[in-house]
């Protein structure tokens, strides 16, 4: 059944891929002018340069032909050449690729610790402590993160002096270091998001009669709450956790533009402005395919954590 | 019976929650002896499963209590919170009305069948393990389960499943909530036999909570019934239901279908229990009682004789004919 199931999603994976990518090649046709004066971005077009953008989109070859040879370009990890850099894409994105990775996944640690955790706290304790992670996620899910970027830049960089204002770091530690307030920045929405995702589903879960008979065996309340409160809350809790992936990313963008990070969003929302079309292209592909994976991720867990839902049937749940 | 052999004594037992006008359990007095079934009966609502629950010492948060519960000799209510863990555990444990919502559906039954044992009992994993085994044979199930789940099972097999889990401690009390309800006829029978079997083999105090006069009698050694969180009638199963002494017992048997006669016209109670809101002087069943007369109404019935009715010594209620007792 496994097996089948991975097809089909493999399959769906390859589909939705191969529309973003139609899409993100198409967006040339749809740009005002010709696609050359567009690729050029303005520049002054010296012959050369004009000869091998067309040789590089195959612009003499009809519409789908130029999307197929481009595609596979794509594949086979040809990723065209930057117009503001006139270097290959894929050197740029590779040594832009680290950081961005390492930022997202602090994030996603600090959303899924603070989030479960806070949610966990505040359903399990109710009171004034529910309500004070009430009030706190409330902030956290109307500030901005490029306004949390500012705040905290201004209170621990320049105020306190306890974190660099800018840059990415060189080293591991070194950038752990460095990615500290950003990271900090980018999951403070999310971390809100979670806890009230967090918090809703085990309170709906506290609730069910199985808890009340657990403990009527004697069962500890702690092992109680963790056996049967939040494991059986884990379902929408790894959904959310799959969105938040996806927001993170997004938000890259803003996020390593305030702190100059120097990663793969801020380099993507740079070449959107100086209409450096190659590296967008690359870029917006390389985040759908994160999507998607992240996506069957979150699907391939769900039959673990709930044995009632098959690999079979995906409308199920 | 002296009190030493008695599993359960409840005294006195008052329970009160917030924004109520009257007590929702009001001096609640009953007992079950060592490997004796007691049957607790009445319309839902008037506070069976609360009395069960108070068993287990499992509340309501803002529940004030008065009276003693003792389990073995021990009061539930003054216990601290290890020890009420050990007696839920060991000494005492339950039957849920819906085995579906009692277990959890994303657990493996095994697990739910040994949990309480792995944690509390110290005797290892392997052990519970022996002891489910042997438990599933006893309620007619074969060990293949130990690794399914809820959802692949049906009610009367999980129900089953709830019966060995609430043995695997070896209890000496077993509360059951209407363990027969959510299911279907046949498999009622079957879990009813079940039971009656289990106190035999394990010798197994039970508190049976039901509104089924029928299974009542076919279960039961003594019953209680209860009404607006009151004791008013108890006593041996043949003569509470052969020769009913309070109105209210009458009554409920009225309106019990019975196999002889399933076709007859039953005679439903006319009126409401009364509501926990609006406070309650003189005797509850007063406003639905075909006998009273204006002391019910202003003065309440203490139990005498086992019995908490002004008329109890004049009336006679003779509505259930000879022979014609429900049976299950
Ligand atoms: N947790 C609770 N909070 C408030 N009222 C409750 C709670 N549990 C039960 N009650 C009320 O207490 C009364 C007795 O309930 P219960 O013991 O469940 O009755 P029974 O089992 O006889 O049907 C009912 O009126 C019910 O509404
Ligand atoms: S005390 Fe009065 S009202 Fe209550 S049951 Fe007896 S006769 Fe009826
Ligand atoms: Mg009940």
């Amino acid at each position: 059944m496994i097996a089948g199931f991975l097809t089909r999603r493999l399959a769906g994976l390859a589909a939705t891929l191969v529309a973003a990518s139609f899409l993100v090649f198409g967006a040339l046709y749809l740009a005002p002018g010709s696609p050359e004066t567009f690729l050029l971005a303005g520049r002054a077009a010296n012959p050369e340069a004009l000869a091998a953008i067309r040789a590089q989109y195959h612009l003499d070859d009809p519409f789908l032909i130029q999307y197929v040879k481009w595609l596979g370009q794509m594949v086979t990890g040809d990723l065209g050449q930057s117009v503001q850099y006139r270097s290959p894409v894929l050197g740029l994105i590779e040594a832009r690729l680290p950081g961005t990775l390492l930022l997202i996944a602090m994030s996603a640690l600090l959303v899924v610790l603070f989030g479960v955790g806070l949610g966990w706290i505040s359903a399990v304790r109710g009171g004034a402590t529910d309500s004070a992670v009430l009030v706190g996620t409330t902030v956290a899910l109307g500030t901005p993160s490029f306004v949390a970027a500012i705040v905290l830049l201004w209170l621990f960089s320049v105020k306190l002096g306890w974190f660099p204002t800018i840059g990415g770091g060189q080293g591991l530690a070194d950038m752990i270091y460095h990615l500290t307030l950003p990271s900090v920045a980018l999951s403070l929405y999310w971390i809100g998001v979670l806890t009230r995702v967090t918090r809703t589903s085990m309170l709906d879960e506290l609730g069910r009669e199985h808890v009340e008979v657990a403990r009527s065996r004697g069962i500890p309340e702690r092992t109680v709450i963790r056996r049967h409160v939040l494991r059986n809350a884990l379902g929408p809790i790894s959904t959310m956790s799959g969105l938040t992936i996806s927001g993170l990313v997004i938000s890259t963008v803003l996020v390593e533009s305030a702190f100059g990070l120097g990663g793969l969003g801020e380099f993507l929302a740079r070449s959107v402005s100086v209409k450096d079309f190659p590296v967008v292209q690359a870029i917006s592909l390389l985040i759908v395919a994160l999507f998607v994976v992240v996506n069957l991720v979150v699907d391939l867990l769900y039959p673990l954590i709930d044995p009632r839902v098959g690999y079979g049937a995906r409308g199920a749940r | 019976m002296s009190a030493a052999t008695h599993v359960l004594e409840i005294d006195g037992l008052t329970l009160r929650l917030p924004r109520t006008a009257r007590p929702v359990l009001d001096g609640v007095d009953l007992t079950v002896g060592a490997s004796e079934i007691v049957a607790l009966v009445g319309e839902s609502g008037s506070g069976k499963s609360m009395t069960l629950r108070t068993a287990l010492g499992l509340l309501p948060r803002q529940a004030a209590v008065g009276g003693s519960v003792r389990v073995a000799g021990e009061d539930v209510l003054t216990m601290t919170p290890a020890r009420l863990r050990d007696l839920r555990a060991g000494t005492a444990s339950m039957i849920f009305q819906d085995p579906r919502a009692a277990i959890n559906p994303l657990r493996r039954l095994g697990d739910f069948l040994t949990e309480s044992a792995r944690i509390n009992g110290g005797a290892g994993g392997e052990r519970a393990v022996v002891r489910a085994r042997h438990l599933l044979a006893a309620v007619g199930l074969t060990d293949r389960v130990l690794s399914q789940y809820p959802h692949e099972l049906s009610g009367g097999m999980l129900q089953r499943i709830m019966i060995a889990s609430a043995l695997m401690n070896d209890p000496g009390l077993l509360l059951c909530d209407e363990p027969t309800t959510a299911l279907d006829v046949t498999t009622q029978a079957e879990i009813v036999a079940l039971l009656a079997d289990l106190r035999n083999t394990f010798g197994t105090g039970m508190l049976f909570v039901t509104h089924d006069l029928g299974l009542a009698a076919a279960i039961s050694d003594r019953v209680f019934v209860m009404y607006a969180g009151r004791i008013v009638e108890h006593g041996p199963a043949g003569s509470l239901f052969g020769a009913p002494r309070h109105p209210y017992t009458a009554a409920l048997l009225d309106s019990t279908p019975r196999l002889e006669a399933p076709s007859e016209r039953l005679a439903a109670i006319p009126g409401q229990p009364p509501d926990l809101r609006a406070p309650l002087s003189g005797c509850p069943f007063a406003a639905r009682c075909a006998y009273a007369i204006e002391r019910c109404r202003a003065e309440r019935p203490e139990p005498e004789n086992g019995v908490a009715c002004h008329r109890a010594g004049e009336l006679v209620l003779a509505t259930v004919r000879e022979g014609d007792r429900p049976r299950a």
